[in-house]
């Protein structure tokens, strides 16, 4: 139970990740899970003193952009992508060697957090305007392309993440790790952090204005191109934080990411890709149900919580009346 | 040729040439499903695996005849995918896209957990198709089999209901509006993807003669997926062009690539999805149209369509002056605001009324309420006598109601006839299975013909084999007009059907209008060419703020103070 709860957070973390890009970019963003596994690997790799090659992704992939986009916006570009990765890959290179876990989580987010908006920018920019589908396929592929990265630079081998804190509790009978605790704090921090981001900074009302009506947000002087990178941002810090997070409480592999990813976008639909509070009640019931399944009937874990989107569809689809589809 | 190329070819090629051609199977139904219907399946392996399973267990272990197998997989495979597909009737595509991700990781672990089926270590010794033959004869099934479905698929693109499905990628509202089911089309082409796959499925059993999970998870659906972007997603043939290549440089990866990196992998995963972005950020319609342009086309022939025939429509069987449409204080709100707040309006047989106002009046959305687009928030509409404020689009064509749209909608990308034809969809009944068999070739003729004859009478006769989205966008609303006439309508809804039109086509319009009310049709039209309005209408509706201003003749209308008022703001 107390696990359920722990997974259903993750699951809960990815799931506003999915729904804020989807809503923002209408991609409906599958690679989230294996940015997931990159944060949890990236962290390990430092831990172990070592360079990831993540950042040597990051630097490559950031000399591309710089290199295109230099002659639009130079002074924005080379900042962001220039001065970013040359400080990040400097700072990693000076810290790695002490194996701090805290310094080594830090680092494995600022590693990671920019690869979203670097799919963004190659992936996806490009084609904004295709339909649903194609975006949709376009990110099946880039799950690819990710976790045969993902195998180059980390092998086949599980790693753990640092933990940030080794302690645990009794609560009267229950044993409660602090690491799960930990896992809980982020998370409800993280999600009071969005409603401030979206309530009360302008580029949060940005994100949610493109939301609610694209043609519009760029009509008023929304830049599409900037809120979807700021969409991916976000998303791709969310997964980075959630690797770190439960890397710590169980060793993950280059590929796991993808089904953990999966069990968020439950818990998104469960919200029909919309609802922020209903998207969050799937995501414990998710963890739960997981964790009910692997203790009554482990190998068929997954067909249950897959199983369980049959009647939320269902009943999504009676309620969406009389086929008003959208063309 | 193909029949015989399993003789020649050496053992390994006997293999890989059976892959081919069970990938293109498989497909050719998602080039059904995506390319034509815009809807996309990721659990297309996991039909393949459950036809290979169903055939494996009565076969094997039941000793039944593969033929038993062949419909036991059918049977299963269609049902779980008519469920699957009326589970997310009702949403929109991405809904069964990611269903089908779920079902097909659910029915991985299922086929590696089921203690029946031998989990990982799969089942062996499966009886071949013909019992003593090998391999080759297998092969020979799979191409003859391949061959014969890619013809059906042909016959089915080439008909009503293939028409029809094109309307399901992105013109679901057009498609409605011309009477199509759009919600049961789409189940039954997504069954029909998945009985394309069991019939893969099938073949791959005995083919292989053995049988493990492995190839029937979501690597392999999203493969299949790919083998269609790569083919190209549109064309038919784009399917055994995608297939062989990603079959074939798969099979040459799998030698490379270990020897390049030292380490064995799906890194050959990786180059196909960085193909596949590619190909889908700079040609997503796939290698098969680049290909296509190597051949220089000729175009067949035009059948040259000197005269424009000015013909009589079908009797309609209204007597004049009987009501065809009567709404009755209707009122749509939108949150907070009314577009259409307690309008009443009929139109008779026989009658020719206009619905003028300024923008944002509440025309469309009025149009819309009759239609069955929207469902009013109050007040009723009844049409031919009938309640049908609740009914959805598809119905109401059904009763004979046609309409055309403010924004043109029209398969830009085919032939004037095809999108006139549409219109004619109620006048057929071949479904699926005739048109796959090629059955329903009379009435597809005589449905052809009536939308020639009334593509003609409208003046299109010289651009049918044109591409609809090729024509000025006044010649487009005359196509959308045909095909509203193509419904042999009782009640024409037309919206803004001058805009865009040069003097002579908007008297020919005019005149045309003139014959439709002589024959007894109804027409309501949205108009802002005050001109045209004014010569060709019986009576004038004006709204403004969605509330009805006035009405009567033409010229009552135009001296009224108010319509005045709304139009240039004082009262003169």
């Amino acid at each position: 139970m107390q696990d359920g709860i722990t997974t259903g957070a993750i699951y809960l973390l990815l799931a506003i990740g999915l729904l804020i890009v989807f809503s923002v970019t209408r991609v409906i963003f599958v690679p989230q899970g294996d940015l997931l596994a990159f944060g949890t690997l990236t962290a390990a790799t430092l831990q172990s003193g070592q360079i990831p090659g993540t950042l040597w992704l990051l630097d490559g992939v950031s000399a591309l952009a710089l290199l295109i986009s230099w002659h639009r916006a130079p002074l924005r570009t080379a900042l962001t992508w220039g001065v970013y990765p040359f400080v990040l890959t400097m700072a990693t290179l000076l810290l790695a060697r002490f194996e701090h876990p805290a310094m080594s989580i830090l680092l494995a987010l600022a590693i990671v957090t920019p690869m979203g908006p670097l799919i963004w920018r190659f992936a996806f920019r490009p084609v904004a305007d295709a339909s649903v589908l194609a975006l949709l396929i376009i990110a099946m592929a880039l799950h690819f392309v990710l976790a045969g990265v993902g195998l180059v630079f980390f092998g086949p081998e599980e790693a753990r993440a640092p933990a940030i804190t080794e302690s645990n509790f009794e609560l009267g009978q229950l044993n409660v790790s602090g690491q799960s605790l930990c896992v809980l704090a982020s998370c409800i921090i993280l999600v009071a952090a969005l409603r401030w981001f979206f309530g009360a900074t302008i580029y949060g009302k940005a994100l949610r204005a493109t939301a609610s009506d694209r043609l519009g947000a760029r009509l008023v002087g929304i830049d599409a191109a900037a809120t979807g990178a700021l969409a991916f941002a976000l998303a791709s810090f969310i997964a980075a934080l959630a690797g770190v997070l439960i890397g710590a409480v169980t060793p993950l592999s280059y590929d796991a990411g993808f089904d953990i990813g999966l069990k968020g976008f439950v818990a998104a639909i469960m919200g029909g890709l919309a609802s922020f509070p209903l998207a969050a009640a799937g995501a414990v019931l998710v963890g739960v149900l997981e964790s009910l399944g692997s203790f009554w009937a482990s190998a068929y874990r997954d067909v249950i919580v897959f199983t369980l989107l049959i009647p939320v569809l269902a009943w999504l689809s009676l309620r969406a009346g009389s086929g008003e589809e959208r063309a | 040729m193909t029949i015989l190329a399993p003789l020649l070819l050496p053992p390994f090629y006997v293999t890989l040439a059976g892959y081919i051609g069970l990938a293109t199977l498989v497909a050719l139904g998602l080039v059904l499903l995506t390319g034509i219907s815009g809807q996309t399946s990721f659990g297309q392996a996991s039909f393949v695996g459950l036809a290979a399973y169903a055939t494996t267990l009565l076969t094997k272990l039941a000793g039944q005849s593969p033929i038993i197998g062949l419909v036991a997989g059918l049977l299963v495979t269609g049902a779980i995918a008519w469920l699957l597909g009326l589970i997310t009737a009702r949403l929109s595509g991405h809904f069964l896209a990611l269903v089908s991700v779920a079902w097909g990781i659910s029915f991985f672990s299922l086929f590696g957990t089921l203690p029946l089926l031998h989990g990982f270590n799969g089942i062996g010794d499966i009886p071949p198709l013909v019992p003593g033959t090998g391999q080759r004869v297998t092969l020979g099934v799979i191409l003859a089999v391949m061959t014969i479905v890619m013809t059906m698929s042909a016959n089915l693109l080439d008909s009503r209901t293939g028409r029809a499905m094109r309307t399901l990628n992105g013109a679901r509202l057009m498609g409605a509006s011309m009477g199509i089911d759009t919600v049961r089309l789409s189940r039954q082409v997504f069954v029909l993807a998945a009985l394309y796959a069991a019939l893969a499925g099938f073949l791959f059993a005995h083919f292989q003669g053995f049988i493990s999970p492995t190839p029937f998870g979501l690597g392999t659906s999203i493969d299949y997926l790919f083998m269609v972007i790569i083919g190209g997603a549109e064309s038919l043939c784009g399917a055994p062009l995608g297939a062989a290549l990603v079959v074939l440089l798969r099979d040459q990866f799998n030698d490379w690539i270990p020897r390049l990196t030292g380490r064995a992998g799906d890194f050959e995963a990786l180059v196909f999805a960085i193909v596949v972005i590619v190909l889908l950020q700079r040609a997503p319609d796939g290698l098969m149209p680049l290909l296509a342009r190597l051949w220089p086309q000729h175009p067949a022939a035009a059948p040259s369509d000197a005269e424009d025939e000015v013909m009589a429509p079908a009797p309609a069987p209204a007597s004049a002056g009987e009501a065809l449409l009567d709404v009755d204080t209707v009122s749509r709100n939108f949150g907070g605001l009314a577009a259409v707040r307690d309008v009443s309006l009929s139109v008779c047989a026989g009658e020719i009324v206009a619905l003028i106002g300024p923008n944002g009046a509440g025309k469309t959305t009025l149009f819309d309420l009759i239609s069955g687009v929207l469902a009013p928030s109050a007040g009723t509409v009844h049409l031919f006598g009938a309640q049908a404020a609740h009914l959805s689009p598809h119905r109401i064509a059904a009763l004979g109601v046609a309409r055309s749209f403010q924004h043109v909608r029209l398969l830009a990308r085919r032939s004037v006839l095809e999108n006139v034809a549409l219109g004619a969809h109620l006048s057929g009944r071949a479904g699926l299975w005739r048109a796959m068999l090629r059955l329903d070739r009379a009435e597809e003729n005589a449905l052809l013909d009536h939308a020639r004859t009334q593509a003609r009478r409208l003046g299109l006769g010289a651009l049918l084999d044109r591409h609809a989205g090729d024509l000025p966008l006044g010649q487009q609303r005359v196509v959308e007009i045909a095909r509203a006439l193509c419904l042999r309508p009782r009640l024409l809804l037309l919206d803004e059907p001058a805009a865009g039109l040069r003097l002579a086509e908007k008297q020919r319009l005019a005149a045309l209008l003139r014959q439709l009310r002589a024959d007894g049709i109804g027409v309501l039209l949205v108009e802002h060419d005050m001109d045209f309005v004014m010569g060709v209408a019986d009576r004038v509706v004006v709204m403004d703020f969605g509330q009805k201003i006035a009405e009567g003749p033409p010229e009552h209308v135009q001296a009224d103070p108010a319509v005045m008022e709304a139009y240039l703001g004082t009262v003169a």
